[in-house]
């Protein structure tokens, strides 16, 4: 259906996409996740031949963007960050306009209206001027712009952004339900949304893409797989010879902190609980344990380490090739999260199990969507 | 393209501008009418048409000034961007609907001489020429207009620097007669168009070292020629400025003479601002 291949976008001096590519196929619905300034509405409107990209191709459903701009762009439904509107219209003359402008005519045009005006709720407001809605009801109006005349391809560029809990669940019912008949295109800062509703992941950072597959793949891959950080007080190799001696434990990274304290994370095997082991062990071993946490890894989690600021893509390879292999690999990424808590306090710790460096920044984000 | 047609026309008619724009125009017309034509008992309609042209001074920037630079400032350009028609269609459909706006004073204007004619005699022929050459001038003028204001987000800016241009335009055979006629004169003339094109050409790519290689091409040839021969460069300037100066071409039409080099002049102008106005906008979507 769309075929992007190394795309490439400059301006001037900044790079906001770096060889980008993906292909896109029918009937599925896409989300295309990554922190804010990643890339992703440069690439969407590459995509929709909004914006030229630097180097590299696109075509939809067999049609260059560049060569054949009109054939290409028949196929697509694009709602762009900024809804695109007419602010001195109402909701009936604007879609009439779009839907003209689309090649729409007569009765179609009407049916088309009326059905793009329904599906969104857009009922009860589509004779008020555009200006005179909510900021809610004035995505919805671009959503029904990016619908209507049924187009193959339904682009959404963070759709749910501004709308109230409420309307992000109506909207993502209707984004369901569009991708039963359509490919949707989706893109969202917000993991739960993408999660709620996409078949498939796109995860961009700094304008390249770290992961793509689909959800259940992803969410294979890592989730289950989950930490255990401890704090001990004793001799490091020691306490390095009894993690190595429990089989649930993959790996562990040691650092020695203050007053004998030595903090260990360890990772653990997919479902295997270590933690009343690990007690015993060191109980056995008169190696006191200070603290203990537990840490699962969520998608979100993992959603986070790639797109962190200390995230190099290469280690994407190895972190999917470790589930064949998942003795030494995982653990690369690992270091720098913990080096942005040098020698750790042990309360500190307990209270802030996951601290990373991308953390702040993103959890209000998570806060805010009402699901 | 009728859908982008349709929907400028509906903003026009459905904001102040075209109605204020319409009416401005007549209202001037009017006066001039009444003045000349039914208390100065003047036969002639192209003369009054000839008079009622500094209209355009004013009320062209107010009609141009939203018609690119709205689209950008509110980031509905996406959407046009993204829908099936192509740039030349959109910035054809705009032009258009700017032009229709015009054409309705000058279709009531086109009653005046018939009205006229019911009093004496009236030399029609003369004075439909007349109005077609004002209403090509004004297009003219649309179109250049229309590409100020794809070159800014802003509609101030836009109207600000169309009534520059306009201005320029409107006194140009009158500025050429004061500057003399000496080819160092020229010389200076040639080397200021060469920055004046690099900062368009700036304005449209944003890319400052293409810009100043347009420049230095234009000012090194320029200043070549002068070295080869100076006498190429005497009068110049007063000769090109009359010869572009679009008002001027309506004095032949007064005359009671049909100008087919101004027509087809006017119709230049069009297209060539159109195809930049095009151009403009392709290169938006590149930088």
């Amino acid at each position: 259906m769309i075929e992007v291949k190394n795309l490439v976008k400059r301006y001037g001096d900044n790079t906001a996409v770096r060889g980008v590519s993906f292909t896109v196929e029918k009937g599925r619905i896409y989300g295309f996740l990554g922190p804010n300034g990643a890339g992703k509405s440069t690439t969407m409107n590459i995509i929709t031949g909004c914006l030229a990209a630097t180097e590299g191709e696109v075509t939809i459903g067999g049609y260059d963007i560049y060569e054949d701009p009109v054939e290409a762009k028949a196929m697509i439904g694009y709602l762009p960050e900024q809804p695109p509107l007419y602010m001195d219209m109402t909701p009936y003359e604007y879609l009439g306009f779009v839907g003209r402008a689309k090649g729409l005519r007569g009765d179609k045009l009407y049916k088309a209206v009326d059905s793009a005006v329904a599906k969104t709720g857009l009922t009860a407001y589509a004779d008020r001027l555009i200006k005179n809605l909510s900021k809610g009801y004035k995505q919805r109006v671009g959503i029904a712009q990016a619908i209507i005349g049924d187009p193959e391809i339904i682009i959404l560029d963070e759709p749910t952004v501004g709308l109230d809990p409420r309307q992000i669940i109506e909207i993502r019912e209707l984004i369901r339900e569009l991708g039963q008949d359509h490919t949707v295109i989706l893109s969202s800062h917000i993991l739960t949304e993408i999660s709620a509703v996409c078949d498939y992941v796109i995860i961009i950072a700094k304008g390249r893409i770290v992961a793509s597959d689909t959800l259940e793949n992803l969410t294979k891959l890592y989730e289950g797989r989950n930490y255990v950080d401890l704090t001990a007080r004793g001799d490091e190799d020691k306490i390095r010879r009894i993690i190595n001696s429990i089989p649930g434990a993959e790996s562990a990274e040691l650092d020695a902190g203050e007053m004998g304290r030595v903090h260990a994370r360890i990772a653990m095997q997919k479902e295997v609980d270590i933690r009343e082991d690990l007690f015993f062990r060191f109980a056995d071993a008169k190696v006191p344990i200070l603290s203990m946490d537990y840490e699962e890894v969520t998608l979100e989690k993992v959603f986070l380490e790639l797109t962190g600021d200390h995230f190099e893509p290469g280690t994407v390879a190895a972190e999917e090739s470790g589930e064949e292999a998942p003795a030494e690999e995982i653990p690369a990424e690992e270091p720098s999260a913990e080096e942005s808590v040098p020698a750790p306090e042990p309360a500190e710790k307990l209270a802030e199990p996951a601290k990373n460096g991308n953390d702040d920044d993103y959890t209000p984000l998570f806060g805010g969507n009402g699901t | 393209m009728s859908a982008v047609y349709r929907k400028e026309l509906r903003t026009y008619f459905t904001g102040m501008t075209a109605p204020v724009f319409i009416a401005f125009i007549l209202l001037m017309t009017g006066i001039f009418t009444v003045v000349y034509n039914l208390q100065g008992l003047y036969p002639n309609f192209e003369v009054t048409v000839n008079q009622v042209v500094f209209v355009y001074l004013l009320a062209v920037p107010v009609l141009t000034m939203r018609s690119v630079a709205e689209e950008k400032h509110s980031r509905t350009d996406q959407l046009l961007y993204s829908l099936p028609v192509s740039m030349t269609s959109i910035v054809m459909a705009k032009y258009l609907a700017m032009v229709t706006v015009l054409a309705i004073p000058v279709a009531v204007m086109a009653f005046y001489p018939l009205l006229l004619a019911s009093f004496g005699t009236v030399h029609l022929a003369s004075a439909y020429g007349m109005l077609l050459a004002f209403f090509l001038l004004g297009s003219a003028l649309i179109a250049i207009g229309m590409f100020i204001s794809s070159l800014t987000e802003s509609q101030v800016i836009a109207a600000v620097v169309s009534l520059a241009v306009t201005l320029l335009i409107y006194f140009m055979s009158g500025l050429a007669n004061m500057i003399s006629a000496d080819a160092s004169v020229s010389l200076i003339a040639f080397l200021a168009l060469a920055a004046v094109i690099g900062l368009v050409v700036n304005a449209m790519i944003r890319n400052t070292v293409l810009s100043l290689s347009v420049t230095a091409i234009l000012a090194l040839v320029t200043i070549g020629v002068y070295l080869v021969d100076s006498s190429l460069f005497a009068g110049a300037v007063p000769e090109i400025l009359s010869a572009v100066s679009l008002f001027d071409r309506l004095t032949t039409f007064q005359n009671g003479m049909f100008d087919l080099t101004a027509i087809i002049f006017y119709l230049s102008v069009c297209g060539l601002f159109v195809y930049l106005t095009v151009q403009s906008l392709e290169k938006k979507r590149w930088n």
